[in-house]
């Protein structure tokens, strides 16, 4: 019997002083240039985000090539600080193409070896900022669909891709291999969805008489797609812990300032013991986003499971604060005007991106051997 | 005495005592004294009073030789409120000669302690205790009732608080005393509880006779106290690493893993939704755990509590309807006293009704959300009519 009981060793569930570092620089960062009234003046633009602010983040801070090898250009970090600025991406829910970019597709290249060739150059061009990649799947894919999803050839159509509107360079998991085409070609239409999400936008891409390079060849690109998927999965509970954070803080300040009955409402038992219980999910929903962080890190054996427990978790935590945001604010909750709306729509498209959480306890059932009847 | 006190230093001293008094040819309590006289019982303590005035983070290195070499432990969970409760506040608040007469036979187990804090009428409200001592020459005269005592029909002390002044304001009327529990006047009776056994008390008290020299503290100041006590009470939860599937999601998985007959799809969706919170539960404590090593406390304890007492009804209820029909039947109701609280060497049903008690021993889940919504959250306090009235005053 193999059933994973024992993790491999013991995770590194705190914050370094480095990563506390680099949280403070992209939180003021954001707070200077993605205020709430700045992000619902965005969503209303047609731009997908904003260049300005993704410049800063990007190559001002250098927070796009954590991941990458230091020779091909990036930091030379790992997912714990990357799963840092994620925390704070979701504090803000600035539109920034950060998780399907600077995660998802720089894993995709990074697994593919990068010791050279196409992979290579565009792993520093993702690393720098200058371009934007996005993996041509539907954005509810999970890591268990990457076998599946290397089929068929060039010619395809693929619905609710996040981000496709911002991406330079698409990755297209094929029958072949994995190709990288580039969305400025011929053949290539990138048609905006309305996407529950505001904050980050889904396209249906239609390939018809596109070309790409070929990146690797069906086997390497299936193990690379499902490590990427596998990052993106685990590092989205970061952002679905900044989006929580987000949601009990301003809860927590709201019922303090807001008085009905002659007292703040926050001093009713009834609303203090939801946010007591919010308090408690947020840190645990920090204890298991960190643990996939540092899994992802070290490159731990654990770090199937770390992954999936962190998303069976995370996701419903941060949907939870959010409607929980909505309601403790009472009507100005429902507002337009009020961000709280933008935490809710990212909370819930978050929990069915890269996997449910349904689907995340299936593959907890698997590798810790609890089998369906 | 330095204060540099290292870990080589504790290592040495461990060696020097498991050579002088190897386990294997030394009785248990020689032990247990011998390791307390050379300042290893709880090295963060005074040097004569079982410590070495060293840092609390070097008692995992005593722990671990003393683990290796097979020593035997005071066994925590036998000593638990002696250890967790009355000692921090005795060295907090009493006087030399206390600390001198109680601390070595608390920590080598000799002498078993209780708590006489809880009152029928006073559970979660605490400081609205009737139980009343009245000075009377060199003593106090106590009369009261005390409930949910667990260990009383063993223990030979008890921490008691009662009412000196009943004229103050409820919080301010309360002393501290350290109680004998086999003086004349102190009757224990057993409680007998939902899983049929009497593992708590309810403890008469009737002209119990405490010299003033018992006293924790000054005179009409023991609510401050007690929140020592209690302070401790909560603290101890986040020391130990758990394993993964430790604690009673073990005692479910191994079922559902070895009796698939018994498998249904509802159960299956629900075992996976508490194994993910357990290992979470795990891991938020794991996450405590380095905090406190670091240096950093978080405030994630006042919560870990709260998690444990739901995760423990869901899934000893979970377990329950497992079981099916053998889920129908109970192992004994016969009237029993035991010492311990046992969860895994117990059946599925008194884990189910034990774990009831997880939610209201030791502060209620609700007094203890509210604690998170004041004192994490910053919350304001609900207004309160009980502040500036006397004690006498209080409607009950």
């Amino acid at each position: 019997m193999t059933v994973q009981t024992e993790a491999a060793q013991a995770p590194d569930l705190l914050y370094t002083e480095t990563e506390e570092d680099l949280r403070s620089a992209v939180r003021s960062l954001l707070a200077d240039r993605a205020d709430a009234p700045t992000v619902i003046a965005g969503i209303e633009s047609d731009t997908p985000y904003d260049l300005r602010l993704w410049e800063s983040l990007a190559a001002g801070i250098g927070a796009a090539g954590l991941l990458v090898p230091e020779k091909l250009g990036g930091q030379g970090a790992t997912h714990r600080e990357v799963a840092v600025v994620l925390e704070e991406l979701g504090r803000s829910v600035a539109p920034a193409p950060y998780l399907t970019s600077a995660v998802v597709a720089t894993e995709i290249l990074l697994a593919l070896g990068a010791g050279g060739g196409p992979a290579a150059g565009l792993l520093s061009e993702l690393a720098s900022g200058s371009k934007v990649a996005v993996l041509a799947l539907p954005f509810s894919a999970s890591p268990a669909d990457a076998a599946a999803a290397m089929t068929g050839t060039l010619e395809r159509t693929v619905s609710g891709v996040a981000e496709a509107a911002a991406a330079d360079v698409l990755l297209v998991p094929t029958a072949d291999g994995l190709y990288a085409v580039e969305t400025g070609g011929d053949g290539v239409a990138v048609q905006p969805l309305v996407a529950l999400d505001l904050t980050r936008p889904l396209a249906t891409v239609t390939l018809d008489g596109a070309s790409g390079t070929l990146l690797a060849d069906a086997g390497p690109a299936t193990e690379a797609v499902g490590r990427g998927l596998l990052a993106g999965a685990g590092l989205l509970a970061s952002e679905q812990l900044g989006v929580a954070e987000w949601c009990l803080t301003e809860t927590v300040r709201h019922t303090r300032e807001r008085h009905q009955f002659n007292r703040p409402v926050g001093s009713f038992q009834s609303l203090k013991h939801r946010m007591a219980q919010l308090w408690l999910e947020v840190v645990s929903a920090r204890a298991a986003a960190r643990n996939a962080a540092d899994a992802l890190a070290t490159g731990s054996p654990d770090t199937p499971l770390a992954v999936a427990v962190a998303q069976a978790y995370c996701s419903e935590a941060a949907v939870r604060a959010a409607e929980e945001c909505v309601q403790l604010h009472g009507g100005i909750g429902m507002t337009w005007e009020h961000p709280a709306h933008l935490y809710l729509k990212r909370a819930k498209a978050d929990s069915i991106a890269y996997g449910t959480a349904g689907r995340h306890r299936e593959a907890v059932a698997a590798l810790v051997e609890l089998p369906a009847p | 005495m330095s204060a540099a006190v290292d870990a080589a230093q504790v290592r040495r001293l461990t060696q020097e005592l498991l050579a002088a008094h190897p386990p294997a040819t030394t009785d248990r309590a020689d032990f247990l004294r011998a390791r307390f006289d050379a300042g290893l019982a709880w090295v963060h303590y005074p040097v004569g009073l079982g410590g070495l005035d060293a840092p609390r983070s070097l008692q995992p290195v005593v722990d671990a030789e003393l683990a290796a070499a097979a020593a035997p432990d005071n066994d925590p969970r036998r000593i638990g409120i002696g250890l967790g409760m009355a000692a921090p506040t005795i060295l907090g608040y009493g006087t030399e000669e206390q600390k001198q007469r109680f601390l070595r036979p608390l920590w080598t187990g000799d002498e078993v302690w209780c708590q006489l804090f809880s009152e029928p009428g006073a559970g979660s409200d605490l400081a609205a205790l009737g139980t009343r001592a009245v000075k009377d020459g060199d003593s106090w005269v106590v009369d009261g009732q005390k409930v949910w005592t667990s260990s009383a029909h063993v223990a030979r002390w008890a921490i008691l608080i009662a009412r000196t002044d009943p004229d103050v304001p409820k919080h301010r009327g309360i002393s501290y005393f350290i109680c004998d529990m086999t003086d004349p006047g102190v009757e224990v009776r057993p409680l007998r509880q939902i899983t049929g056994e009497a593992e708590f008390n309810e403890v008469f008290l009737t002209g119990v006779r405490i010299p003033d020299s018992r006293r924790l503290g000054p005179v009409g100041d023991g609510w401050k106290v007690a929140q020592t006590t209690l302070m401790n009470e909560r603290v101890s939860i986040g020391g130990a690493r758990i394993p993964r599937e430790g604690g009673m999601i073990g005692t479910v998985t191994k079922t559902w893993r070895e009796r698939p007959e018994l498998r249904t799809h509802d159960l299956h969706q629900r075992l996976l939704t508490l194994w993910v919170e357990a290992e979470v539960a795990r891991l938020t404590g794991e996450r405590l755990r380095q905090q406190l090593v670091a240096g950093q406390p978080g405030p994630e304890g006042s919560g870990m509590k709260l998690a444990f007492a739901r995760l423990n009804q869901e899934i000893s209820g979970l377990e329950v309807e497992l079981l099916g029909d053998e889920g129908l039947l109970y192992g004994d109701w016969t009237m029993r006293r035991p010492e311990l609280v046992d969860f895994t060497g117990r059946d599925a049903g008194y884990r189910y009704l034990r774990s009831k008690g997880n939610s209201i021993e030791g502060g209620t889940s609700e007094v203890l959300l509210n604690i998170v919504a004041e004192r994490v959250l910053g919350l304001p306090v609900e207004p309160r009519n009980d502040k500036d009235v006397a004690w006498k005053d209080l409607a009950r």
